[in-house]
């Protein structure tokens, strides 16, 4: 069993330099602190998520994880009492800004849950729902807006002869593609993914996977796993996380081969309290 | 090292490690006789129990692996657990080929002693490069067993000395060979044997090299013995 000393807890993450100077990060997080009430659920965390690139958050529960995910669209701006301080620059612009217009942010930064959250309508209506709130499209380009984002989703053969049936009648793993199919039909830059398989079966899971890989080539992926393999096999970069700390992050080839800290070779390998 | 929290997969590591120990275990008997075969009057028993230990290495090498299979099908190791599944296969490669050179020696030891020019040569030279080329071996399992690099880079350096002596020893068989055509089949005998030696340094120094790597997350083969100490030297 692992228990950390408070000297150990406290020292410096490590953060590998890039390879080489890359272009700017898609998102830049610098010291980014978070709060439930008085709870200071993240310390200092300081790191670049790459643009076209998938970075695992991965750590064990109540490492903060997925509170940094929320951070990355201020998706906790819905709950009093939970703030950030420090800085998440996306787009030339610190996102924590109390200018920020949340809608667009959330547009530009979609999310998909742990648990499917198809909405109780046609699957059609399910892509076409959020888009109308950006976009005024014609019946035609709405049409064609759908059919790219459920082929984005990897599932417009299994559904285009029953867009009017409701997507509440797909399967798990097809309401989650459909979650991203919603997720990605308004044209984001950023996908967060909060454990986007914990719910799937093995088959769904791979389809998911699969499907990240793919969304790759367009968009910049941040994805929060319970599944270290998941991470080791979708990811490009991997931040490890405990207690609110950033404590390695560092490119996923590296992370689950030869780790610099002994805490995440620990986590890891299942070595872990 | 902590223990993982799920304890079969502790005592499934332990098992390929424990194997790895044993298994040399039995390679480091099987060269005793070796060196007995170089040394002493011919003796068939001792010649058979040198083919029986090459089978029983076989047979480990067989059980090992399959071992290290199921790890990794049942546990997708990673970081050091994966370091040491591999380098545990690597390994017991190493000891199944070394044992093979040995049991080559101990066979070839009797076609060896037809000349008495040659004696010094197979008696003495032979012996001690095997019981040289030994030491590297128990040195390596040694390290193995504490995952002690510094250990292991000294393994990589002695390499150098059984080359040495496999070169000496040739040298000596050249002279003798080109004064008396006579010794020459024993003397070819007496170069295979000195190369089989040769070659179990080598093994020995790769398995001091997958210790290194195991440890460090490095791939150390294919560099010098003098960049390997500067490797272990790191933090």
């Amino acid at each position: 069993m692992t228990t950390m000393n408070e000297a150990e807890a406290l020292a410096e993450p490590v953060v590998q330099a890039p390879a080489q100077p890359a272009a700017a990060p898609k998102m830049a997080i610098r010291n980014l602190d978070f709060f439930y009430g008085s709870f200071q659920a993240l310390k200092e965390v300081n790191f670049d998520i790459d643009e076209r690139e998938v970075t695992a958050f991965i750590g064990p529960s109540g490492c903060g994880k997925s509170t940094l995910l929320r951070t990355l669209n201020r998706m906790y701006s819905l709950y009093p009492h939970q703030r950030a301080t420090g800085e998440i620059v996306f787009n030339g612009r610190n996102i924590l800004d109390g200018s920020t217009d949340l809608n667009l942010l959330r547009a530009k930064v979609g999310m998909v849950f742990q648990k499917p959250t198809p909405f109780p309508m046609s699957i059609y209506e399910n892509i076409a729902f959020g888009v109308r709130l950006y976009e005024r499209l014609s019946v035609r380009q709405m049409d064609e807006r759908v059919e790219w984002a459920l082929t984005k989703a990897a599932m417009w053969n299994e559904v285009k002869d029953k867009l009017k049936q409701s997507g509440m009648a797909l399967s798990g793993g097809q309401q989650q593609r459909l979650c991203i199919a919603r997720a990605v039909s308004v044209r984001p830059e950023v996908l967060l993914l909060d454990e986007p398989t914990s719910a799937l079966d093995p088959i769904s899971t791979a389809r998911i996977e699969e499907l990240i890989s793919e969304l790759k080539a367009d968009y910049t992926i941040a994805i929060v796993t319970h599944n270290m393999q998941q991470a080791a096999r979708v990811s490009d970069k991997t931040a490890y996380m405990y207690l609110g700390e950033l404590m390695e992050f560092g490119e996923t080839d590296q992370i689950f081969l030869k780790p610099k800290r002994k805490e995440t070779e620990d986590y890891i390998t299942g070595r872990f309290g | 090292m902590t223990d993982h929290t799920n304890k079969q997969f502790d005592a499934e590591m332990e098992s390929i490690r424990s194997g790895v120990l044993s298994m040399g275990g039995i390679v480091e008997q099987q060269m005793t006789r070796a060196i007995e075969a170089l040394e002493k009057e011919e003796d068939a028993a001792r010649i058979d129990a040198v083919g029986a230990d090459e089978a029983a290495i076989n047979q480990m090498q067989i059980t090992i692996d399959q071992e290290c299979a199921q790890i990794i099908a049942k546990r997708q190791p990673t970081a050091i657990d994966l370091r040491m599944v591999l380098t545990v296969t690597k390994i017991i490669t190493d000891l199944e080929r070394i044992g093979d050179e040995v049991k080559k020696i101990a066979y070839k030891a009797a076609g060896a002693r037809g000349s008495e020019q040659l004696a010094r040569v197979r008696y003495y030279d032979t012996a001690k490069a095997l019981d040289h080329a030994m030491t590297m071996l128990r040195l390596a399992l040694d390290a193995f067993a504490r995952l002690d690099i510094v250990a292991a880079s000294e393994v990589i350096d002695r390499d150098a000395e059984v080359d040495a002596a496999f070169a000496s020893i040739l040298r000596q068989l050249v002279s003798y060979m080109v004064e008396d055509p006579r010794t020459i089949t024993p003397a070819l005998e007496i170069v295979f044997i000195a190369k089989s030696i040769e070659r179990i340094g080598d093994h020995a120094k790769n398995i001091a090299e997958a210790i290194v790597q195991v440890v460090k997350g490095k791939d150390v083969r294919h560099t010098s013995a003098a960049e390997i100490r500067a490797e272990v030297a790191q933090p």
